[in-house]
């Protein structure tokens, strides 16, 4: 049975960051993924990634934009940590082999993004998140020191008896065998939940899974209700168009052709930050001012035509393949979509949780550095900061302490669960597919741009008769080679977790800020709500709810305009 | 509502049975995706189907399959086009080629496609210490290696290799685009050592066949074949690394051929190839013999064309055309179509070169 000093779940960026930093701090490490590294849900990451490395901008201008587009949500050390820690994170990346697009010096060059004062976005074309990911991973295929565990799911984590973590359970997805990895310290880095969500921009792996296993032993989560609708994404499919389409120009229509960001933000028109002009579009689209499919137009044609192949090929490519558009001819028709999770398990500025040995970093934590909404090409960041962060002092907690190894008898359990999964007939019970699908359309119902308490409380009426339902769901496929099916009803058990604890904290905070917008408590409330909101495991099944305050370093709030 | 038909080639090893297929009823409009069928299929009929699937948007690179015997990713496959090209109403959907099958639609990636990227080497190996701010280089040097770094490693170009069917231990076209991703990049500077170790290899830069196959199956437009001939390119060029093939004579002499006389003259094609007073070349020319024999006595050879091989006319119009590439001299690249100014990017197709079959497949219909 596998045992490392520190083992990392997930191998997106944080992840591989993460097993990178720990490497080089002289930890033994594994990692594990429940796909290959590459085909991580950081891919999708088109637009870039934020630094203050210009002599001209400065990482305080960075954390302020930062701050205030967290609706300031976000905690101020957290922010300035990873601000000032951005450009040399750039600079190691580039260093590393990154090919980020060079300005006519040869120079690293930048592109403007969403609520940024400063054009302080460093890209690869529109595939920056693939460039960064495959480059992490060129890394890992060089270190072979580290243990790479691809197409291994983790199906919960490993207490000891004195509580910390000391591992997880993992199986083998190749032959169905399960092993109990043992570790010293263990990292979280298993990206968001967008799943919950239907449409979405996530892939089908972004399913929660981090969030639910730290939730399950003990760990709180943290901003659980703030979720991303990211302003352009397609109808129907959910397919994600870059802010560097309006980065690069491009700007949004209504109907009526006229360019209503006008209303909402005359400053920084479509480069408000995203709740803000996802809220814009949801308004023109409800008050009837929209496209009859519900969307409005985003016009690309505006950008140079060779600008747009340089810098935006992976979009006329989703264009063309996608939604049937030539977008250097035309505009294409875009709504809010579901897009990223600012909430997770709640960790300090080292990725550490609140249950000892546990660590998160990326989309699955919350540090928070994003607060009720993340700037564009801050999640990049996010993940390699604090990636970086976890993996360094998980390797120096490893290094001078003895692995006091989790029972057997987890392992056991564990087993013995998954096996009557397998086997269970399925009687009357509904397949996962149905049960999946009625999440997804309830939670984009109900917790998406507008909220109000009725509609919050319909949703967690709904996910609280999804879960006894799913107490008794079964699967077709018997076997052990690659059976994703089991895989899929294991995911649906966390997907199910995350979106009660979206629900839960959403219905709770009775006022609107950044991505939390509530009908019914339409104004920001700074004396009763610039909290956190807590969630922890409690009796019956019933979280408890806390609250933990809101680092305030240099910035104190202010009413928010673009 | 369209129905189409799916019919998946199904492997389940712990029975110990054979691969057969099963056809699935797939009742989706035209325009949603293969994959979209399969996850039908999958949530409505049979769960136990396997295949790797994840983005839906063609950025993951998980479902590489064959479509009706062609490698594609089944996300970025629309049903209508796939029920156009299918022989007998049913569109296939079959484990991609090149690498053994682990279960239904799921290979394994590993023990071929990895092991050959791991095989250039694939991590960038600059000289002595990083600067301190980031490596200057030219802007459009990292254009240029950006094709290579969109492979999404999905496998297809792998799958439809003609070289690999015949030779496995051809290191392929993913990982030699790989390979130049560090070649074409500045701030590696294992250049010579790169290519010298491919060029050597026997099965590395000179295996390509020029089948074309990688190019047309990439979903991504790196044009992994262009990638190796650029390796093979700057090898002899920057190098003078002996290409054990002549491939690089003979890709010279065709051109200049072509160049002088508008058509292929095959007798100067043979010398210049080989190289009449090289001592191998002539080796190489007595052994083509029995092949030139051959041509006389199924009069595909001429005494005439032989010996007087003729210019065809207007062969100066051609001869525009090479002066108006060389002036241009720059190759052209999935990133800088765009720049070609006049009609350069007009299909918005990845390769330019190979716009007609590939653009067709990939261009959706009006009003979808």
């Amino acid at each position: 049975m596998p045992e490392h000093d520190v083992l990392v779940i997930g191998a997106g960026l944080a992840g591989q960051r993460a097993a990178l930093s720990a490497a080089h701090s002289g930890a033994s490490v594994g990692i594990i993924s429940k796909v290959h590294p590459v085909r991580s849900h950081s891919n999708a990451a088109q637009g870039g990634i934020n630094a203050a490395l210009n002599p001209e901008d400065s990482w305080e201008s960075h954390a302020y934009d930062t701050v205030k587009g967290s609706d300031y949500l976000g905690d101020q050390d957290a922010i300035e940590i990873m601000c000032r820690e951005a450009p040399d994170e750039l600079l190691e990346l580039e260093h590393m082999g990154v090919t980020f697009h060079r300005n006519p010096e040869g120079l690293l060059g930048t592109r403007a993004f969403g609520g940024a004062s400063a054009a302080r976005t460093y890209y690869v074309a529109d595939i920056t998140g693939q460039a960064i990911l495959h480059v992490l991973y060129e890394q890992l295929m060089k270190h072979s020191e580290v243990h790479r565990y691809e197409e291994w799911f983790t199906t919960g984590l490993a207490l000891d008896e004195s509580g910390h973590c000391a591992g997880a359970i993992t199986r083998d997805l190749r032959d169905g065998s399960m092993e109990l990895f043992k570790a010293k310290s263990v990292i979280l880095a298993t990206g968001g939940n967008g799943q919950c969500f239907r449409p979405t921009t996530n892939a089908l792996i972004c399913t929660g899974d981090g969030i639910s296993m730290a939730y399950r032993v003990g760990a709180p989560l943290m901003d659980m209700e703030m979720v991303q609708y990211h302003p352009t994404t397609l109808a129907g499919n959910g397919l994600l168009i870059t802010e560097g389409a309006r980065g690069e120009g491009a700007h949004l229509y209504n109907a009526l052709g006229e360019r209503f960001m006008e209303k909402y933000a005359p400053n920084k028109m479509e480069l408000a930050s995203r709740d803000v002009v996802s809220r814009a579009e949801q308004v023109e689209i409800n008050e009837g001012r929209g496209f009859p499919d519900g969307t409005v137009a985003l016009d690309i044609t505006v950008v140079p035509r060779k600008r747009v192949h340089e810098a935006l090929r992976e979009i006329v490519n989703v264009g063309r393949d996608f939604a049937g558009v030539d977008i250097t001819k035309e505009p294409i028709h875009i709504k809010p979509g579901n897009h990223y999770v600012m909430g997770g398990v709640k960790t300090d500025v080292d990725g550490q949780t609140e249950v000892p040995g546990l660590y998160a970093a990326g989309e699955c934590a919350c540090v928070s550095v994003h607060g009720g909404n993340r700037l564009g090409a801050n999640s990049l960041l996010d993940t390699l900061v604090f990636g970086r962060r976890a993996g360094a002092h998980a390797a120096a907690r490893a290094s001078d302490m003895v692995l006091n190894p989790p029972s057997e008898a987890l392992l056991a359990d564990e087993q013995q669960r998954i096996g009557e999964l397998i086997r269970r007939d399925r009687g009357a019970a509904r397949r996962v597919s149905e049960l999946r699908e009625e999440l997804g359309t309830t939670m984009d119902r109900h917790c998406a741009v507008f909220r109000e308490a009725e509609g919050l409380q319909t949703a967690l009426d709904t996910i609280r008769r999804l879960k006894e339902e799913y107490q008794g769901v079964a699967i077709d496929d018997r076997g052990s080679v690659f059976n994703q099916d089991v895989l899929g009803a294991i995911e649906l058990g966390y997907m199910l977790d995350c979106a009660e604890a979206t629900a839960i904290a959403a219905i709770h905070r009775t006022e609107s800020r950044g991505a939390h917008f509530r009908t019914d408590f339409p104004e920001r409330n700074d004396e009763e709500w610039l909290k956190h909101i807590n969630l922890t495991l409690g009796g019956e099944g019933e979280p408890h709810i806390s609250y933990s305050p809101v680092t305030i370093t240099q910035w104190q709030p202010e009413e928010r305009k673009y | 509502m369209a129905d189409y038909t799916l019919k998946i080639r199904r492997h389940i090893p712990e029975t110990g049975d054979a691969p057969y297929w099963a056809e699935y009823p797939v009742d989706l409009e035209g325009h949603r995706s293969v994959l979209d069928g399969i996850l039908q299929a999958k949530d409505r009929i049979d769960g136990s189907i396997g295949i790797r699937c994840s983005c839906q948007a063609a950025i993951c690179g998980s479902c590489g399959v064959r479509v009706n015997g062609r490698a594609r990713l089944a996300c970025n496959t629309k049903l209508s086009e796939a029920a156009e090209r299918a022989d007998d109403g049913a569109i296939t959907v079959e484990p991609m080629g090149n690498m053994p099958v682990l279960k239904d639609l799921i290979v394994n990636m590993d023990a071929v496609h990895w092991k050959k990227v791991q095989r250039v080497v694939p991590w960038l190996l600059p000289a002595g210490d990083p600067p301190e701010r980031e490596y200057v280089v030219p802007p459009e040097a990292m254009i240029d290696v950006t094709q290579a770094m969109a492979c999404i490693h999905c496998g297809a170009c792998v799958s439809d290799c003609l070289s690999m069917e015949v030779d496995p231990l051809f290191i392929g076209p993913a990982a030699l685009a790989k390979a130049y991703r560090f070649v074409g990049d500045p701030r590696d500077s294992q250049d010579e050592e790169r290519l010298r170790d491919l060029a050597e290899d026997p099965h590395g830069i000179y295996d390509c066949t020029h089948c074309f196959n990688c190019i047309e199956v990439c979903p991504k437009g790196v044009a992994p074949m262009d990638q190796i001939m650029r390796l093979r390119r700057r090898a002899t060029r920057d190098f003078d690394i002996k290409d054990q093939n002549n491939g690089y004579r003979h890709e010279h002499a065709f051109t200049s051929i072509i160049r002088k006389k508008g058509t292929l003259d095959e007798r100067k094609l043979l010398q210049d190839s080989f190289g009449v007073l090289r001592p191998q070349g002539q080796l190489q020319l007595i052994r083509s013999l029995p092949t030139g024999l051959r041509g006389f006595a199924r009069g595909k050879i001429t005494p005439r064309k032989a010996l007087f091989h003729e210019k065809l006319p207007g062969v100066e119009n051609l001869k525009r055309i090479y002066d108006h590439a060389e002036d241009h001299h720059e190759e052209l690249n999935l990133y800088i179509v765009g720049e070609g100014g006049e009609n350069g990017a007009e299909d918005g197709q990845a390769h330019p070169r190979v716009s007609d079959e590939p653009a067709m497949a990939e261009t959706p219909k009006e009003g979808s």
